[in-house]
Order: structure tokens, then C-alpha cells, then sequence
């Protein structure tokens, strides 16, 4: 019973070091918890009125929503990006950050669970879709199948990140017997997920834009381009503002490991463009509506052709300055390149997949979609409540990666006077 | 006239013995769930019992009888009339057809209204079942040159047919295959339907339809109460809350009890004809046998029971 009075004091302490920080801290809390309300009364508005203040209709079901879900499904998944390394060659610099990537995964889970929550017409009735209250229709739903890897990956991540840091937290070394099968899972768990949320739009013969054999290898790819470029940036940021120590050689391998996955990105991009456009039969029109813009009855319908190419042209340039070694390795051209990746992979997988998928819809109609300002708003929400959720977690691990926070130490800290956490 | 019996056999007992290990933890874990979501979602205007309503094919036969008595509680409450909700099963060794024939559809949008007017659509904004295309003779059916919103003068235009697509029954229908949690199927004469107090919303099955055959509530749906009818099926036409998806039955309401759907009566050109597919001395049977006959997008396998000829 020793076990559980401990871990009620390290969930104790984790609060209180989460609630307290320098002034910078709680400016940053303060501006998220701003954006959080924000996005909460435009989802009240939104709850009110219905999805009628969103500008998705009849043609266009699917919008900005669940083209963030879908995104963000893929830098969950990515976090495995830094267990493979980690674990199956045992690579030492990249281990430590392991942790890290789990924590983004979480992060990232609990957003799309938002996107998705924001996005269903009748959310009191959520309890449907539980396994054994509800009527899951399981396994003929890929929707289905989603709630269930999604949830399962999400508590999985969960438990290793929580059981890692109350180890540190009691100063004992981890048991590798439970921690490394966990993690080993962790890895076709991150390709079920993106996997079968590729599967829920490529399953669709209605849809020939999602219909196409390499919809999840596409996903995959484009996952472990965005995801990674997300962590680079972050583990930068924490070594600076954190005494974390994470070595250049560990941020370099990541970049060489996602030189690799752009190309192969790119190589499926061409692929798919190739067949479309080449073979040219009326599933064109969709590719034809992304990349050049329609024409019909007289008006050119071209919303996403800008994006589209934007998508292309910064996908390509990253891809060049990760792959040659010099400006792989110079800060300024690095974090130039992680920036146009995720650019490029958030228009790629968000609206530039969802809406050409629906456009022209079923029966040829072209209705141009654009996101609600409550659209927009509630999205900034959920950004805003991830980052929060990231930002206590860091609060609260960092210190107690570096040992500093334990349960000896308490909430003083052990070497230093001050708790050390993200600024 | 109106059985009130449920259309699926009871479930409950079933899932006691087998799946869920006792019917009391069922409940209670429902009734917790319930109470949570009450308190997260803060929902008043729901009353609990419609909360934990569960899917319409559970139902035992008390339960249905309940929840018809509320829903009329509800409606009358709302719109100040009696509305009947029937529970009308499936006529056994019936399945039904629909043919449409283009060579004499003139594209008025009869049938559209007609269809609106039957089955309580909500009028603003405004839901149609029922979408005319607009097609030129010279594409034949090609719907990338298809125009739902044609507005001359008069119909038909020259160099114009038209073809009106609606639920296409389908046979092996994807809509009913990706639904989450099983609020829509395809009950035995061939219909498929959705228990609008089940479905959650999340639109799978419109991205699912080829046919663009499914609509969702946007917003609160608008229905005037002088232009409710009263007659109506939990599986069809009675009014929908916001927030869930509709689509058209072949008015279940009406072809169960032996009449034509609405949009068959009201076509001024006999282009809609409608039958038991399982008859073999029907009219939709000798059109299958004698006509030129297609289906819609038929390469998708969906195997529609909703088909189109040309009659002259």
C-alpha cells in the first residue's frame, strides 16, 4: 500500500508543481486559458444554434474539423519516429526523448478526441459510440475502429509517460520488462491509428479522391514529416529554456531519418498525381479541383489551388534542405525546413484532403467551402487546450526527468532553489 | 390500421445471457454515463428518459410504447395537434422498387415539394429529399454537367432532360456500413432507415452515399405547425430534432399501409412508378423485363433497388 500512498503524493506534487512557475509561465497559461474561453463560447454558440454556424453543408459534410483531427492523428502517430531509433538499435541520444514524443502523442490524442467531439451534431448523445453501453458497430465501422485504437493508443502513451515519471519521481530505475514490450507496442499501435483513420476515408468508393490503395501509405509518410518537425522544434526550445540536455547528434538523426520519409512522401504525392492525372477518367475532376481549379457554368472555382501548390512547393524545399547535409545541420535552414514540412503536411492532410474528397460533391455540384469564424475559433480552442495539456505536463516532467523532482525533494527540488520548468 | 409493434424482435433478453453479462449492470452503467454527460454537457431541454433512450431495434415492446406516448406528448406539445407516430413493421414477402422514367420526367420539381410536404421536412433551412438534375441531352448522364438549381421559365428546356435522384435503396447500401453505432440499417422490405433519436451526428454516412441521398439537420429544423402532418412513422417522416441526419424511406409511412409515396402520386407525367419488387404481376416487374433499364453509378456495387428506364 506503500506504492499507492506514494503515487497519491506524486499526483499531489505534479499539481502543485504545475500550478506554480515564473511569471512567464503563468503570462503563457494565462494567454492559452484566454484562447480556451474563447473557443468555449463559440462552441456554446455552436451548441445553440447547431452546426449551422459552421460552414459545412449538405455538399461539403466534413470541414476544417476533421481536417484537424486527421492531422493531428498523424503527429500522434509520429511519435514513434523516436522510439525506433531508441529502442530497437538502442540508440542512447535519442532515448531520453523518447518520453518526449509519447507526451506529444497524448497531447495530440486528446485534440483530435476534441476535433472530433466538436464536430458530431449530437454530442449529449456521445455514450452511443462507448463499448458495451452503446452500440458500437464494430467491425463494420471504420469510425468505429477509430474510437477504439485511438482510445487504446491514447491510454497506452498515457500509462508509459505516467509510469516513467513516477520512477523518476521515486528515484528508482524503470523496470525495462514492463516499459520496453509497452513501448515495442506502441509502435504498430501508432500505425493502426493513422492506418485506420486512413482506412475511414479511403473505404469510400463514393468518394474517388479518398478511394485510392496508397490513401494510408500517404499518411504514414506525411505523418513522419510533420510529426518529427514538431518535436525538433520543441526539444530546441527545451534545451535553451530547461537544464534538459539534448545533444546536437540526437536532433541530426531526426532530421536524416526525416530527409528519408519527405522523399517517400513526396515519391506517393507524385505517384497519385501520376495515375490521376494521367490516365485522366472522370475521378480527375477532384485532383483537377485541388490542383488547377474547375470551371462550371461559367465560374472558375479555384479556393484550394493556391494552398495546394503552396502545400507542393514548401514540401519540396524542405525536403532539399533536409536532405543536404550542410543546411540539415545549420540551425537557421533546419527550422526553416520544420516549418515549411509542417506547412506543407498540415495543408496536405487537413483541407487538401478533406475537401477536394468532397468536392464536386456526389451528384457534380461544386460548393466552395471556407471555415466559420466559430470554425476557426473553436479550432484555436482546441489548439490552445493541447498546448496547455503539454505545457503542465513539461512543467511538471522535465524537472523530474533531470532528477530534481522526486519524492524526497518534494516540490522545493533538490539541487537548485527554484523548480525548473519550460518558461 | 396502426400496429404499434415494434419492427425488430426484442434483443434485451438476448444481450442479458450473452454479450453484456447481466441487463442490470447494463443499465446502470447507462444510467451513470447519463448522469455525467448531463453535468459535462449541461443539458437541460432533454428530458432523461429521452436521454437514455437506447437504439430503436432494442427496443422491447413496452419501450416502444413508451416512447411513442412521449414523442406525441412532445409533438402535440410543440405544435398543438395531434401527431400519430406509427411503428409500422415491414409487410412480409414485400421488398420495394422504385422506376423512373426519363424519357418523360419534365423536371417540374412536383415531386420535390410534394415530398417536403409528406415528410415534415424543415422549411427553412430547407431540405429536399428529393434533387432534379438538370442534364444535357448531349453529356447523357454525366453529372459533372449536372445542374440542380436550373431556374427557367419553363420546363422542359430545350437540349435539357431531367433526372431526379433520391435514396436509392441500396441493396448493399454504404451508409448503413459505416454508421458508428448502428443508427441507420435496411429493414426487411428493403428501406433503409435511421432512428433519429440514436444517430449522433457525425455525417459518416453522407460522406458514404453516392448519392448525395442524406441530410443533415443543420440547425434546428423549421417546421410550421400548420403545415405539420400529423400522420407519421418513428422510422420516417416524423419531425427530426436538430443535429442528426434524415433521408427519404419510399414514405414509409404511407407504403407500408398499402399506399404510393408521395412522390408517385404527385408526378404529373406517370414517370414514377413504384412496386413490390417480390410480385411478379407488378408494374415495376414488367418494367425491369421490358424496359431499357439502368441504375445509378452502378460500378460502386451498392445494387440500388431505385431504377431508371426509358419508357418511350
Amino acid at each position: 500500500m506503500a506504492i499507492l500512498k506514494n503515487f497519491k503524493q506524486f499526483i499531489v506534487d505534479t499539481v502543485g508543481m504545475m500550478l506554480r512557475g515564473s511569471r512567464t509561465y503563468y503570462a503563457w497559461v494565462g494567454f492559452l486559458l484566454l484562447l480556451i474561453m474563447i473557443g468555449g463560447i463559440a462552441y456554446a454558440g455552436q451548441l445553440n444554434h447547431g452546426l449551422i454556424v459552421t460552414n459545412m453543408r449538405d455538399q461539403v459534410s466534413w470541414g476544417f474539423y476533421i481536417g484537424n483531427f486527421t492531422f493531428l492523428v498523424g503527429v500522434a502517430a509520429a511519435s514513434i519516429m523516436l522510439v525506433i531509433p531508441a529502442y530497437i538499435y538502442d540508440w542512447a541520444p535519442i532515448k531520453e526523448i523518447t518520453i518526449l514524443g509519447e507526451m506529444l502523442a497524448v497531447t495530440a490524442l486528446i485534440m483530435c478526441l476534441g476535433f472530433v467531439m466538436v464536430d458530431i451534431g449530437r454530442p449529449d448523445r456521445f455514450w452511443h459510440i462507448m463499448p458495451l453501453v452503446g452500440r458500437l458497430n464494430w467491425p463494420a465501422s471504420m469510425l468505429a475502429w477509430d474510437v477504439i485504437v485511438l482510445n487504446l493508443y491514447l491510454l497506452l502513451n498515457w500509462f508509459v509517460v505516467t509510469y516513467l515519471l513516477f520512477s523518476s519521481y521515486l528515484e528508482k530505475h524503470y523496470n525495462k520488462k514492463i516499459v520496453l514490450p509497452l513501448v515495442l507496442l506502441s509502435i504498430p499501435m501508432a500505425v493502426s491509428i493513422h492506418t485506420v483513420t486512413a482506412y475511414l476515408y479511403n473505404g469510400l468508393a463514393a468518394r474517388p479522391f479518398w478511394n485510392s490503395a496508397i490513401l494510408a501509405p500517404r499518411f504514414l509518410a506525411s505523418a513522419f514529416c510533420s510529426g518529427p518537425a514538431v518535436l525538433l522544434i520543441l526539444l530546441q526550445v527545451l534545451r535553451k529554456t530547461t537544464r534538459l540536455k539534448i545533444t546536437d547528434e540526437a536532433i541530426f538523426k531526426i532530421a536524416e531519418l526525416m530527409a528519408y520519409t519527405m522523399g517517400f512522401n513526396l515519391f506517393l504525392t507524385a505517384a497519385e498525381s501520376f495515375k490521376e492525372l494521367y490516365s485522366g477518367t472522370e475521378h480527375m475532376v477532384y485532383f483537377q479541383y485541388l490542383l488547377f481549379g474547375l470551371e462550371k457554368n461559367g465560374t472558375h472555382y479555384n479556393t484550394l489551388v493556391p494552398f495546394a501548390w503552396a502545400s507542393i512547393i514548401t514540401g519540396f524545399v524542405a525536403f532539399l534542405l533536409f536532405l543536404i547535409p550542410k543546411t540539415r545541420t545549420n540551425w537557421i535552414t533546419l527550422n526553416i525546413g520544420c516549418v515549411l514540412i509542417y506547412s506543407s503536411v498540415y495543408i496536405e492532410k487537413g483541407m487538401g484532403l478533406i475537401i477536394p474528397g468532397l468536392t464536386p460533391d456526389a451528384l457534380g455540384e461544386i460548393f466552395v467551402y471556407t471555415p466559420s469564424f466559430t470554425e476557426i475559433a473553436v479550432a484555436a480552442g482546441i489548439f490552445s487546450l493541447g498546448a496547455l495539456v503539454f505545457t503542465v505536463m513539461l512543467k511538471a516532467a522535465v524537472p523530474m526527468m533531470l532528477g530534481e523532482f522526486t519524492l524526497s525533494s518534494g516540490l522545493k527540488g533538490k539541487s537548485h532553489e527554484e523548480p525548473v520548468g519550460p518558461a | 390500421m396502426m400496429d404499434q409493434a415494434p419492427l425488430q424482435p426484442p434483443a434485451s433478453d438476448e444481450c442479458a445471457s450473452t454479450s453484456c453479462g447481466g441487463g442490470g449492470r447494463r443499465e446502470f452503467l447507462g444510467t451513470a454515463v447519463a448522469a455525467v454527460a448531463a453535468a459535462l454537457t449541461g443539458c437541460k431541454t432533454h428530458s432523461k428518459e429521452e436521454f437514455l433512450q437506447h437504439n430503436f431495434q432494442e427496443l422491447s415492446k413496452d419501450e416502444v410504447l413508451s416512447v411513442i406516448a412521449r414523442l406525441e406528448k412532445e409533438y402535440k406539445a410543440k405544435y398543438g395537434k395531434e401527431v400519430k407516430v406509427a411503428t409500422t413493421p415491414p409487410i412480409p414477402g414485400v421488398i420495394f422498387g422504385y422506376a423512373l422514367d426519363l424519357s418523360r420526367c419534365i423536371g417540374c420539381r412536383r415531386c420535390v415539394y410534394a415530398c417536403v410536404k409528406e415528410n415534415n421536412q424543415s422549411r427553412d433551412p430547407q431540405i429536399h429529399w428529393i434533387r432534379v438534375l438538370e442534364l444535357d441531352k448531349e453529356e447523357g448522364v454525366n453529372l459533372q454537367h449536372a445542374d440542380q438549381y436550373y431556374d427557367p421559365a419553363e420546363v422542359p428546356r430545350e437540349g435539357h432532360f431531367y433526372m431526379p435522384v433520391q435514396c436509392q435503396q441500396c441493396k448493399k447500401p454504404p451508409c448503413v456500413k459505416v454508421c458508428p453505432v448502428g443508427a441507420t440499417w435496411r429493414d426487411k422490405d428493403g428501406i433503409t432507415v435511421v432512428d433519429y433519436n440514436w444517430c449522433i451526428g457525425c455525417r459518416y454516412c453522407m460522406a458514404a452515399c453516392p448519392y448525395g441521398a442524406r441530410h443533415f439537420n443543420w440547425g434546428e429544423p423549421n417546421l410550421p405547425a400548420d403545415e405539420v402532418n400529423p400522420t407519421t412513422h418513428y422510422l420516417g417522416n416524423r419531425p427530426r430534432p436538430k443535429g442528426v441526419v434524415e433521408k427519404c424511406t419510399f414514405c414509409v409511412q404511407r407504403t407500408r399501409k398499402g399506399l404510393y409515396p408521395a412522390c408517385v402520386e404527385i408526378c404529373p407525367t406517370g414517370s414514377r412508378k413504384f412496386g413490390n419488387l417480390l410480385d411478379k404481376d407488378s408494374e415495376i416487374r414488367y418494367i425491369l423485363e421490358n424496359k431499357r433499364v439502368f441504375k445509378l453509378k452502378e460500378d460502386l456495387n451498392t445494387q440500388p433497388n431505385f431504377f431508371y428506364f426509358y419508357g418511350v
